[in-house]
């Protein structure tokens, strides 16, 4: 327990006291404060186990980079499950807990693996969980690896996306954001700046800085109070986590403080003429022995955690250095009371060292960490020469409860990258940095690889436009060049370089010496920079080793791709609105109303609430099906057939084109009558099947499947558009306009009587397959013959918002309603096939026993070329068929295949439809088997999961064979 | 997303609209054709990585096809054209 608040620092309302649970204890922060640095506040050192060996780890960073914090928050009875600590806004009545450590993490019963690390090198786990199957062990692995759990309840936030265009969108509020979005307002252009913090300000708010004679946090202050008056879109929170094509920006906004059911999380796409980077940099470690205690921390966050957030993270701290920003570090903690000590590989560390041991630091030249020891913690580093190659070479053991390093700066370049620009090392800074772009950006401050705030604040002026006055601040004298330094020459102790993955200078070795020494080979290896943190601190420092133990340079060593997102964006917040009903809304009947009350069962066919069936009190889904099935043949039937598609087509060339269009012949269709036709792919292959009316000389009405409406609509466009523009032919979708109710059976006749209509229903006037219009109870209407279920039928359709009225009329007249289910047996029964159950992406007309329009029809329909392919007319192609099980009670699974008897059981096709018929009181079944109309009457095995049964081969059509029922 | 400018209804959202894949010319009288150019015609495309001729359609604007020449690697975007007035490609 070290850590503690100092008075008067930092930038927390002191006065608004936060509560919150670590570990089931109650802790408390402030307004302002981030769980991490609440928890450092509050003397909190371990906060996790490590992935691989267990061992105790602890806050190291204080922003997006942060390797250990991943914890597990509850808040609002909503859960985060692998959130960083270090950019979560503390809230009252959050909840924290470690996602590693069991049984407790202080004791880790897995720590032992610790002491076996000799034998878990690199690529252990691929090695050696081999035999016979990695998926055996990967559930245990993963669990002791520790991950956060989601949640088992549904995650009730609620999510938004927005879409916005700017002519400018600055990311990154810090010193060179601020000065660019200040230009660009300025010069009159619309500007959204965003920031992953909480606060605007950036490294002022942390830094020693003064600004047009203010002080860095003033200015930032009011310099974004300025902009938000200027009408700028501010978004703190907000991480702009993906650059895409076209300047379009991916922005996760956080709403952490938006109450319960507030658009808690928001994903935004951004459009921006101009993009500014301004995305800063991330401090890199220097690796050490036993640098992944808890308390060894980066320079930065250690200074960030005082000046920010007033949290003394030790008093005692040793800081390890190759550059001068250390040393800011320094001058602040002993400022604030602490003791400092640094060890400084550089041999002349230079002035600004100089005034740090002015100012009582104690600083080591040419000295490096060369081992921390502590129990749970730090207690002591020892110090000794930067090229000491044993630990025996300490010169210094200083008691410390902190280790704190600086290894220079990592610009953050993510984004560029993911735009396409392309990057160069840089000698002076050991950094890559943007080189050539691709897209219309402008990059400013510590990203572009400027240093000082003068610099930062002049690059950020001159990318927003250099509109109004530039900012102006105190020029700094020049640094003393950083000492590149990647670890320590010592063979024998364990040096980390990926805190979170557990990746250490001896496994980069490892994969050096087995020839994974490709970067993108090392990374996937080793899993350096895999991690959820990817490799934010880690990433420069493990392609140095790699480039120092293969003999090459940095840049020849290569960088891995940066990938979005820059921080985990959550899943929700990627679906947004789309979940639940909204994910894929339904459509639902005109007379949906009158099914409910009817008691339907209602269930999805196609996008569609249809009705299933209609069971009765005390009725099985199976037999209020095989009663309506019944019933319609020896009652009459009422079902609601709305949802079958409706397009109107128009126009002089109507018929040509159609004719062009479709398989059968529609061009000599009379008007009034109506026809079956088939839809195929220029495949061959058959897309859908309908009936089609002609209404007049230049006029039709499709009636494609329900499912098929809007594909059979496009496809229309599509040739038209496309291979014939110069036809006077136009479509449009009515299907929504129309209710559909067929009414069907024997007494249909009589049911038909009781409505008062100016249609002639006569058998002359109306044959079967044809069309009349006219009106029904005073309404439009118009009344079509044709059946789906064998029996004589009437499709009434009326507005539809009549469609209620026209179902409770016919209802009354007592015929039995029935659902998809029920049709699915009786026109089973009739052997009419339903699209994409009885054929599938093979199937051809022929296939079905329908060839004769492409034997009579002259024109050039879409698909007659392929028809006549070889494919097309193999003779083993599965033809359509009636398959009679030989047990009259055993319906066979639908996919039963049907299979040749001998030795070398091959399949002959499947079984598509099947079902036990009341009508014939046995079971039936269609199917598809090769050349099968060849064989009628022969018996076949059928094969399902090792059970065979016999059945024979027959005609599809099982009742009704004559046809007679249809009229009547 | 992309931004694409429909010939019809000006720069949209990539959400808008719908990929349409190369062009191909079909040969006509289909029933002159040999099994290997109709086989052509139906599978087979140049995937050109660079520039190339595609067709999209304003699917949830106008619902109008239309050709565009695009970069297929930096996905960027040249020209789109009303089917029939011929600069792109052909």
């Amino acid at each position: 327990m070290t850590g503690t608040r100092i008075p008067a620092i930092g930038l927390i309302d002191r006065g608004q006291k936060l509560s919150f649970r670590w570990q089931g204890e109650t802790l408390t922060g402030f307004a302002g404060d981030t769980l991490a640095s609440a928890l450092l506040a509050n003397g909190v050192r371990v906060v996790g186990r490590s992935f691989k060996y267990h061992r105790p780890r602890g806050i190291f960073a204080a922003g997006a980079e942060e390797p250990n914090a991943i914890l597990d928050v509850w808040h609002n009875s909503q859960n985060d499950p692998n959130a960083r600590a270090t950019l979560v806004p503390l809230q009252d009545g959050m909840s924290a807990r470690a996602i590693s450590g069991w049984p407790s993490l202080n004791f880790d019963a897995f720590q032992g693996l610790d002491l076996l690390h000799r034998f878990l090198p690199a690529g252990f786990y691929y090695k050696t969980f081999m035999a016979p199957d990695w998926h055996r062990y990967e559930p245990n692995i993963r669990r002791m690896a520790g991950l956060g759990t989601a949640q088992k309840t549904p995650d009730t936030r609620h999510y938004e996306t927005r879409h916005a265009q700017v002519d400018v969108l600055v990311i990154g509020a810090g010193p060179a954001g601020l000065a660019a979005a200040r230009a660009a307002a300025a010069g009159g252009r619309s500007v959204m700046l965003v920031d992953e913090n909480p606060q605007f300000g950036g490294s002022l708010l942390w830094g020693d800085a003064t600004i047009n004679g203010q002080i860095g946090t003033a200015w930032a202050r009011d310099t974004t109070a300025s902009l938000a008056a200027s009408g700028a879109q501010l978004l703190p929170n907000t991480t702009a986590f993906a650059y895409y094509d076209q300047n379009t920006i991916g922005l996760m906004e956080h709403r952490s403080h938006a109450a319960s059911g507030w658009a808690e999380d928001r994903l935004w796409s951004v459009l921006a003429a101009e993009v500014v980077l301004a995305t800063g940099a991330i401090e890199r470690p220097l690796v050490f022995p036993n640098n992944d205690r808890p308390g060894v921390m980066l320079a930065s966050a250690v200074l960030r955690y005082l000046r920010q957030y007033g949290v003394l993270v030790g008093k005692s701290v040793v800081l390890t250095t190759n550059n001068d920003s250390a040393y800011e570090t320094a001058t602040a903690l002993l400022a604030a009371g602490g003791q400092v000590a640094v060890a400084d590989v550089r041999a002349e560390p230079g002035p600004v060292a100089n005034a740090a041991q002015a100012a009582g630091a104690r600083v080591y030249a040419g000295s490096v960490v060369l081992n921390t020891g502590g129990l749970g913690g730090i207690a002591w580093a020892d110090i000794g020469p930067a090229d000491a190659t044993s630990q025996r070479n300490a010169t210094s053991r200083i008691g410390c409860d902190i280790v704190a390093s600086s290894g220079g700066w990592t610009p953050v370049v993510h984004l560029f990258s993911q735009s396409g620009g392309k990057l160069r090392w840089d000698e002076t800074l050991s950094a890559f940095l943007p080189n050539t772009g691709r897209q219309a950006h402008q990059l400013a401050g510590s990203m572009a690889g400027w240093q000082s705030l003068a610099e930062c604040l002049a690059s950020g002026h001159k990318a927003g436009g250099s509109h109004g006055e530039a900012p102006v601040t105190a020029i700094a004298r020049l640094p003393t060049p950083l000492q590149p330094y990647w670890h320590v020459p010592i063979t024998g102790a364990r040096q980390w370089l990926d805190l979170q993955n557990d990746v250490t200078v001896k496994d980069v070795g490892l994969a050096a010496r087995e020839n994974f020494q490709s970067v993108e080979h090392l990374k996937r290896y080793t899993t350096l920079g895999m991690a959820t943190d990817q490799g934010k601190t880690s990433n420069v420092n493990g392609l140095a080793v790699m480039a120092e133990l293969t003999g090459r340079t940095i840049p020849e060593t290569g960088t891995t791709t940066f990938r979005m997102p820059y921080t985990p964006v959550s899943l929700g917040a990627m679906a947004g609105m789309r979940h639940g009903d909204l994910y894929a809304p339904k459509r639902q009947l005109p007379a949906q109303s009158e099914h409910d009350a009817a008691g339907a069962l209602m269930r999805e066919y196609g996008g569609w609430m249809r009705p299933a069936c209609y069971p009765l009190p005390g009725e099985t889904e199976a037999q209020a099906v095989q009663r309506e099935a019944r019933l319609v043949r020896t009652n009459g039937g009422l079902f609601d057939g709305s949802s079958l598609g409706k397009i109107e087509v128009f126009g002089a060339d109507a018929a040509k084109f159609l004719n062009l269009i479709y398989y059968n012949e529609v061009a000599n269709l009379k008007p009034g009558r109506l026809r079956y036709v088939l839809l195929l792919r220029e495949t061959g292959i058959i897309y859908d099947d309908g009936v089609i009316a002609r209404v007049a000389e230049d006029r039709y009405l499709l009636s494609p499947s329900s499912s098929h409406t809007a594909g059979v609509l496009a496809m229309l466009e599509l040739w038209h558009q496309t291979e014939y523009p110069s036809m006077d032919v136009a479509f449009h979708d009515v299907t929504a306009a129309w209710a559909t109710i067929a009414i069907c059976g024997p007494r249909v006749r009589d049911i038909l009587a009781t409505l008062a209509t100016d249609i002639d229903l006569s058998d002359a006037a109306l044959p079967h397959m044809a069309m009349a219009h006219g009106r029904i109870m005073g309404i439009q209407a118009r009344v079509a013959r044709v059946s789906f279920t064998g029996e004589r039928s009437y499709e009434i359709s009326v507005t539809a918002g009549h469609g209620a009225a026209l179902w409770r009329h016919l209802l009354a007249q007592g015929p039995t309603p029935y659902g998809i289910e029920s049709l699915s047996i009786l026109r089973g029964e009739k052997g009419y096939i339903l699209i994409g159950t009885d054929t599938d992406g093979l199937t051809m007309p022929d296939d079905l026993g329908m060839s004769g329009p492409l034997r009579a029809k002259k024109v050039d329909f879409v698909g007659k070329r392929s028809l006549t392919t070889p494919d097309g007319a193999r003779p083993d192609r599965r033809q359509f068929v009636g398959l009679l099980p030989e047990q009259p009670g055993f319906v066979p699974m639908v996919g039963t295949h049907a299979i040749t008897d001998g030795p070398t059981r091959r399949s002959l096709g499947w079984i598509t439809t099947a079902a036990h018929s009341p009508t014939l009181g046995r079971s039936f079944a269609l199917g598809m088997i090769e050349g099968g109309r060849a064989h009628m009457g022969e018996t076949v095995t059928l094969f399902d999961r090792g059970k065979t049964s016999r059945a024979t081969i027959c005609s599809p059509v099982f009742h009704d064979v004559e046809g007679a029922k249809l009229h009547g | 997303m992309l931004n694409i400018p429909c010939p019809h209804c000006g720069p949209r959202s990539e959400y808008e609209f719908q990929f349409g894949g190369e062009p191909a010319t079909r040969p006509i009288p289909a029933s002159e054709v040999s099994d290997a150019q109709w086989s052509d015609y139906l599978y087979a495309r140049t995937n050109i990585k660079g520039r190339n001729r595609e067709l999209w359609c304003h699917s949830g604007g106008c619902g109008q096809w239309f050709l565009m020449e695009r970069d297929t690697v930096t996905h960027e975007i040249f020209r789109t054209e009303t089917i029939g007035s011929g600069t792109i490609g052909a």
